[in-house]
């Protein structure tokens, strides 16, 4: 039995940065945005919350910190795709690489340090990952059972309709923005202040990335998105278990497995929903200019 | 705008600025932009990004002017520099090339970091497997495997894209990790050559298995081989009709379609060719530069490669100037460890160039920043 709950814990843990990451990619994707900073603003939540923590001592200012890096990234990813209208795809690519540059260049004095204080446990379990637990039933109470988010789905599928219906589609498309850019940068804080506990440069390895992918897998639904990551921080903790038992396949092959299972799992989603809508919001992707013909 | 002429068939109004240039170069251009801006902004957007990142550094208790200083001196100060800059910016080029290719249709290649690699991978292959070829048919045999290699890494996400509609974005970064750790496990195993005091590298490459360097610098042949595809790319696009169907298939998919260009096949090929090139720039690093297979090969040329692409507007000369200004660009970042900073401030650089650059297409399509108001604003018609 405990052997059992060490296994949960270990999947948990292992999967609670992408819950983070999906939450966040779904969020921005749900208002028509694409966020593919996702990998650049994971690192700056978990490098700026590293260094705060560091310095300060105070885990709170240290998740402030990744709370601040995430909306800052969320106004810059909002402000060239939103107002600017610029392509969300090259929009969010730069993010990726600036925020991947400039972490590593914040985070370059903590190399090494240990971290001074971590994140507390309440019941056993880490209090972020209660608030992944507790983002994820927000969102679908959110989504499906209130006003907002009914506008939030008409903002990602119809602006013009949500337009119409008198909603603020640039703040609000601005408000969601920053709110998957402060899960994501959640998500890089989860990473450096508990599962690793350390900063590197790069440390997050693909996960942004992985995440992105497992908004499509879950169909921008944030429960299938928590089930998706739980899969793949499973496959994490399997593959720790097979290094640590020294079994006969290269590590190198053990670690491709997240990337491949991604491709597979996207097949395998498109082949069983062939012919079917895949739940992607219509609007996705398109800027929205009020006096443009739809 | 068509409108009908005097005997009734349908002219286009004599008013865009780029009708003084002849046609194979204002394929590149689209009409009615105001050219100044347009070629404004990418210059620009790199001072814009200077400045930014330097005021980060300064936050950061970092003298901008020395680093930047220190970057042009040890990338464009000298002959050694520029010979540095030159090898940094062929695959670069070749890359950015590949990238280009599928950007003009639309397709979202991101992987040619995972192209590269594979490349890489089947050229250092031709070593190991068949060692002691000579020359002439070794170079151009580990050509061969090495696009064939690219190409096929890039088709699994063509494949992938035109049959099951699985986002190339995601399966093409994938894929780069995938190559990446491949790559890994065959210099730290298989490959590792025994003789060399642990180093994750596979064993030197012999001279016949090195490309041949141009009049005494280190620049290799690799060069030419990117001027050639640049001239092959800007000619198709120009002045084929194959390259008339994809700027077809780019602009309007749709009308393609009805058009009765065959979009699926066509978007498979030009992956092939976009990963191929890529493949292709993988060879001539280990073939050229290396001479060996190592960990880490790549500094993330196949990343830079979509900005170099991107701020050249995908135009042919424009690919020019900024794969050897990234070269510059990276290699300047190496130059920055010896002030205790990591090189990746290029990296920085790289993605603020990015958003500047494609902020910068707004002032350009709807901004008042411009000589001459377009047509198509202001105005109610």
């Amino acid at each position: 039995m405990n052997a059992l709950w060490s296994d949960v814990g270990l999947v948990v843990s292992a999967g609670t940065t992408l819950v983070y990451g999906a939450l966040g990619g779904i969020v921005s994707e749900r208002s028509g945005v694409i966020n593919l900073g996702a990998e650049g603003i994971m690192l700056m939540g978990a490098a700026s919350a590293y260094l705060t923590d560091v310095q300060t001592g105070n885990v709170w200012l240290a998740l402030a910190a990744a709370l601040l890096s995430g909306i800052l990234f969320g106004m810059l990813h909002g402000f060239l795709t939103v107002t600017l209208r610029a392509n969300q795809i090259l929009s969010g690519l730069g993010v990726s690489l600036f925020g991947n540059g400039l972490s590593a260049y914040v985070g370059n004095s903590v190399v090494g340090v240990p971290l001074s204080v971590s994140v507390p446990s309440v019941f056993h379990v880490n209090l972020m990952v209660w608030l992944s637990w507790a983002m994820a039933l927000i969102l679908v109470i959110w989504f499906y059972r209130t006003r907002w988010g009914m506008g939030l789905r008409a903002l990602g599928d119809s602006p013009a309709a949500a337009d119409a219906m008198g909603l603020p589609v640039s703040a609000l498309r601005y408000g969601y923005v920053i709110l998957g850019c402060v899960l994501m940068a959640l998500g890089g804080a989860y990473l450096s202040l508990v599962y690793s506990p350390q900063w590197v440069q790069g440390m997050t390895a693909g996960v942004g990335w992985i995440a992105i992918a497992l908004v499509v897998f879950a169909r921008w639904q944030p429960l299938r998105a928590v089930f998706g990551a739980y899969l793949f921080g499973g496959l994490n903790a399997l593959n720790f278990r097979l290094q640590l038992a020294g079994s006969h396949v290269a590590s190198e092959f053990l670690n491709m497995m997240p990337y491949v299972l991604t491709i597979l799992v996207l097949i395998v989603v498109r082949w069983m929903s062939r012919g079917k809508p895949t739940g992607q919001p219509l609007a996705l992707g398109t800027p929205y200019i009020r006096e443009e013909r739809q | 705008m068509p409108v009908p002429g005097s005997d009734g068939s349908v002219q286009v109004r004599n008013e865009s600025p780029t009708r003084r240039f002849p046609g194979y170069v204002r394929t590149f251009i689209s009409s009615d932009r105001n050219l100044t801006v347009k070629w404004a902004i990418p210059f620009l957007s790199i001072a814009a990004a200077f400045v930014l990142c330097g005021g980060l550094m300064w936050l950061w208790g970092a003298n901008p002017f020395r680093v930047y200083g220190l970057m042009v001196q040890q990338s464009f100060g000298s002959v050694f520099a520029i010979n540095q800059t030159f090898l940094e910016a062929i695959p670069l080029l070749l890359c950015g090339l590949g990238v280009a290719w599928a950007y003009r249709i639309s397709v979202w290649n991101i992987g040619a970091e995972g192209q590269f690699t594979m490349g890489a991978i089947a050229a250092t292959g031709m070593t190991i497997y068949f060692p002691h070829l000579p020359s002439v048919v070794m170079i151009p045999s580990m050509m061969v495997v090495s696009v064939l290699a690219g190409a096929g890494w890039a088709c699994i996400a063509a494949v992938l894209k035109a049959y099951l509609q699985v986002n190339e974005l995601i399966t093409t970064l994938m894929l780069n990790y995938v190559a990446g750790l491949y790559m890994d496990y065959l210099v730290y195993g298989p490959w590792k050559d025994p003789k060399g005091f642990n180093f994750p590298g596979t064993a030197m490459f012999t001279p016949s298995e090195q490309l041949p360097t141009l009049f005494g610098t280190q620049v290799h042949i690799g060069a030419v081989i990117a001027l050639v595809g640049v001239v092959l790319y800007a000619w198709t696009f120009a002045k084929t009709r194959w390259g008339y169907e994809l700027r077809v298939l780019g602009s309007n998919p749709t009308a393609a379609r009805y058009a009765g260009i065959p979009v699926v096949r066509q978007m498979v090929w030009v992956m092939f060719i976009s990963g191929g090139l890529a493949g292709l720039a993988g060879m001539c690093e280990v073939s050229g530069v290396t001479h060996q297979l190592q960990h880490g090969l790549s500094p993330g040329y196949g990343y830079t490669a979509i900005i170099v692409a991107w701020l050249a507007r995908l135009h042919p000369i424009g690919l020019l100037v900024s794969s050897v200004f990234f070269g510059g660009l990276l290699v300047g970042g190496y130059s920055v460890q010896t002030l205790g900073l990591p090189s990746s401030i290029s990296l920085m650089l790289q993605g603020a160039i990015l958003f500047f650059a494609v902020a910068g297409e707004y002032v350009q399509q709807y901004g008042r920043w411009s000589w001459r108001v377009s047509s198509q604003r202001g105005g109610v018609s």
